[in-house]
């Protein structure tokens, strides 16, 4: 019962670490409702207790060499402590760390009980949190220009992009969840490992006291993640740190690596193996690691795009959590000690972690006299001076993408010229096409009339001739019968058979595409119907129909109405609409 | 879920294959009206009718299956716009020609050139809007440059309508002022084609910036 009471404060530490991290990994995801919150804090959970199970050791045990806190009082002040500036600085909105704030406790916790605080472990942990943003920045920058040349590249319809992206939030969701799990699970239950010792047995199972803590600390993380994430997640997927899902996925994605990279015993050992200088196995602050990647990403858009306050929010955090955490945990332990008679030191006082579990002894194999502090330092320069060449590199191609969008414009713009070209080019060639076939008609109608000159010519000639023979004519029954049949050709002249033909012919030509339509539509009608049609058509009246059809106005009004009949109209539909609808 | 995706593609790609149709009937049923052909003027007028229909039911069937399959959540309000624009192009097409078609304005056969190529610059706006629009579903790099022709016929649409209100108002005084306003109103018509058309790319700039990784 004891032990349970105790490890509540670790439990609570770790319900905050989940609520507030887990956003840090799918706040994108489920804010932008590319994922759903159910799906995420199932995968989040799962993995995140899989991290901390599997690869939660190495953590823990840098922590433990930081300051080996021996009784289970102690160890529930330092949580508590780190627990309550977390939540404090949180609800306050001030740039706060799990990682730092545990450290901070552990620190008061050993000047409170005068125990010495190893300054390599610390060097190396206070190292990290610089190397860790850095790191994310330089994995977020790389990754960003892989994943933008990616898209594109590959030209993806935006909708199965959709599906893709999904999917990869989902992955790097997972990655980063493992990842957090066996980063963060010592901050949560790394203070209680050397306070108690005990075994439990499950069936055919028996759990170590490690198992059991890192199995604890990691359901109080899912339980923080199934609770209360979700009003965080929807705050950052909307809020200040609302990135688009692409940019989410190279965040978490680099978040996740750093993590990993921080917790992975099996790294430490392969690199330890070849005498290359190892990467410390420290808890990182994986918003800190995001800040970086942010931060990383912003480099690669251009500088103007960084904000450079995250950076003052970033220091502000390393130095106010700790110095926070610590302060109060000497404070509480005071009390506790004093007031409430809670041993709160062992008689022990382990400096190096000697009294370690045998299974974390066994994982991990430390070189002797490393020195962190210059392997820290090297691999900031490293990470600096290949972000500087990154950034030469792209102030070059910066530059020549601007030049060629400057060509490119040019010729945009000549090729817009060309096209207006092109369009006044087809209006000419319309309207000229236009003026042909009306010159072509005034031409024919030229003609035509020359012909009707001549022929009328010939005709008055022919009638001239007549009608003097019809004069000097004597037999004055014959003069009568000459001048009669000179009178009935005048009249049959009347008619203007050519003429009328001709108007027809016009019209007809005008109308060419109706005139094969009313054939296809209407074949009964009669060849007078046909004509009275195609005149209508044309906008004649009935009194100018009248003189073309060689029919008086009354007439045409009956053909009109027989039309009508034959054509099935109502009284209330027009004749001439109807036909123009044709 | 792939399945899915391809359906919404293919309907995005009808949708747009649609408002292309439209603008190419828009522009050939000015043409024929301009040039007194009444057959053909009806039948554009028919086909693009059922053009807009058949964009309005591709709209609704894209804007169900995005909702419903919950594609794109970030983005399918600013797609749905984007086709709401665009199908407001074919909106103003089919307005445009019906209004040809109702109130029959009197076009003085001087003005007939400038008419058709105040139709086919402002209807260049538009189909310029097209590939900018597939261009933003695939490469929204690459919207940008073709955003510009939009905005350059949309400028030169402008430009030659200023001429031709001119034209109607200072060297046409044989028509009367009710004509004058008449073809002033026909000409605002065509221009409009071109300013809805920028708005799209307004648009299409905007959803291209926020897409570019």
């Amino acid at each position: 019962m004891e032990f349970i009471f105790f490890i509540t404060s670790g439990l609570f530490l770790g319900w905050s670490l989940g609520a507030n991290d887990a956003a840090n990994i799918f706040g994108t995801a489920v804010g932008t409702r590319m994922v759903r919150f159910r799906t995420a804090a199932l995968i989040g959970s799962v993995f995140v207790i899989l991290g901390a199970m599997m690869q939660g050791s190495g953590t823990t045990r840098t922590l433990s060499q930081l300051g080996s806190i021996d009784t289970l009082g102690g160890a529930f002040t330092a949580a508590l402590c780190s627990a309550i500036v977390v939540t404090v600085m949180t609800w306050k909105k001030l740039p706060v760390s799990t990682g730092q704030a545990i450290v901070g406790a552990i620190i008061g916790w050993s000047f409170f009980t005068s125990t010495p605080v190893d300054f390599s472990v610390l060097t190396k942990i206070v190292g990290s949190w610089v190397t860790g943003p850095i790191l994310g920045a330089f994995f977020s920058a790389l990754l960003y220009l892989l994943m933008r040349r990616i898209i594109r590249r590959t030209s993806i319809h935006v909708i199965k992009l959709d599906i893709y992206i999904r999917l990869a939030l989902i992955i790097t969701g997972a990655f980063g969840a493992y990842s957090l799990g066996a980063n963060n699970i010592a901050n949560v239950m790394g203070v209680f490992v050397n306070s108690i010792s005990l075994t439990v047995h499950f069936g055919k199972f028996t759990f170590s006291t490690i198992q059991l803590l890192f199995f604890l600390g990691g359901i109080s993380i899912a339980l923080g993640i199934a609770t209360y994430s979700k009003k965080v997640m929807e705050t950052v997927g909307n809020g200040v740190l609302s990135l688009t899902p692409e940019t989410a996925i190279v965040v978490v994605l680099s978040q996740a690596l750093v993590l990993f990279l921080f917790s992975s015993t099996s790294l430490y050992n392969f690199l330890s193996h070849f005498g290359l200088p190892p990467i410390p196995l420290v808890p990182v602050s994986s918003t800190q690691v995001v800040v970086g990647a942010l931060i990383g990403i912003g480099f690669v858009r251009g500088v103007q795009e960084i904000r450079f306050e995250m950076l003052g929010q970033i220091a502000l955090g390393w130095l106010l959590t700790p110095v926070l955490s610590g302060f109060l945990t000497f404070l509480t332990l005071f009390f506790m000690q004093n007031v409430f008679d809670v041993a709160v030191s062992g008689h022990e006082r382990i400096n190096s972690g000697t009294d370690l579990t045998p299974k974390i002894q066994n994982i991990i194999h430390l070189p002797a006299n490393t020195d962190r502090l210059l392997t820290i330092a090297a691999i900031g320069i490293f990470l600096l001076s290949a972000l500087v060449l990154l950034l030469h590199y792209r102030r070059n191609r910066l530059k020549m993408a601007a030049n060629e969008k400057k060509l490119a414009e040019q010729i945009q713009y000549t090729d817009y010229q060309k096209a207006l070209s092109e369009i006044e080019l087809n209006n000419i060639r319309m309207e000229n096409t236009s003026m042909a076939e009306h010159l072509e008609e005034k031409r024919k109608e030229l003609v035509t009339f020359a012909l009707n000159i001549g022929e009328m010519k010939q005709f008055l000639e022919v009638l001239s001739d007549s009608i003097e023979a019809a004069d000097q004519e004597q037999n004055l029954q014959r003069k009568h019968e000459l001048l009669h049949a000179e009178l009935v050709r005048i009249r049959q002249k009347m008619s203007f058979t050519h003429e009328v033909e001709h108007i027809y012919k016009q019209a007809e030509q005008i109308h060419s595409d109706f005139v094969s339509r009313l054939a296809l539509r209407f074949p009964d009608l009669t060849e007078h119907e046909r004509r009275l049609m195609v005149l209508l058509r044309n906008g004649f009246s009935s009194k100018e129909i009248s003189p073309v059809l060689n029919i008086s106005p009354k007439s045409v009004e009956i053909s009109r109405y027989r039309l009508r009949k034959k054509l099935n109209l109502r009284k209330d539909e027009n004749l001439t609409q109807f036909i123009n609808a044709i | 879920m792939f399945a899915r995706a391809n359906k919404s593609i293919e309907l995005i790609n009808k949708f747009l294959n649609c408002v292309d149709q439209s603008l190419l009937l828009f522009k050939d049923g000015v043409k024929n009206y301009l040039y007194r052909d009444q057959g053909n003027f009806a039948s554009n007028l028919r086909s693009l009718a059922n053009s807009e229909m058949e964009s309005d039911v591709l709209r609704r069937e894209i804007e169900n299956t995005l909702y419903t399959q919950s594609l794109m959540p970030q983005l399918r309000g600013d797609i749905m716009r984007l086709l709401e624009e665009m199908d407001n192009l074919i909106d103003q097409a089919k307005k445009n020609l019906f209004q040809f078609d109702v109130e029959m304005p009197n076009i003085p056969a001087e003005l007939i050139p400038d008419m058709i190529k105040l139709t086919q610059i402002s209807t260049s706006a538009a189909e310029s809007v097209i590939p900018a629009a597939k261009s933003y579903f695939s490469e929204p790099a690459n919207v940008s440059e073709k955003i510009h022709r939009v905005y350059f016929f949309e400028k030169e649409t402008d430009l030659l309508a200023d001429v031709i209100r001119r034209k109607i108002f200072r060297e046409m005084p044989e028509l009367k002022l009710s004509e004058k306003f008449h073809l002033r109103y026909f000409t605002l018509h065509i221009e409009n084609i071109s300013d809805i058309a920028e708005k799209v790319a307004d648009l299409l700039t905007i959803m291209a910036i926020k897409r570019t990784v």
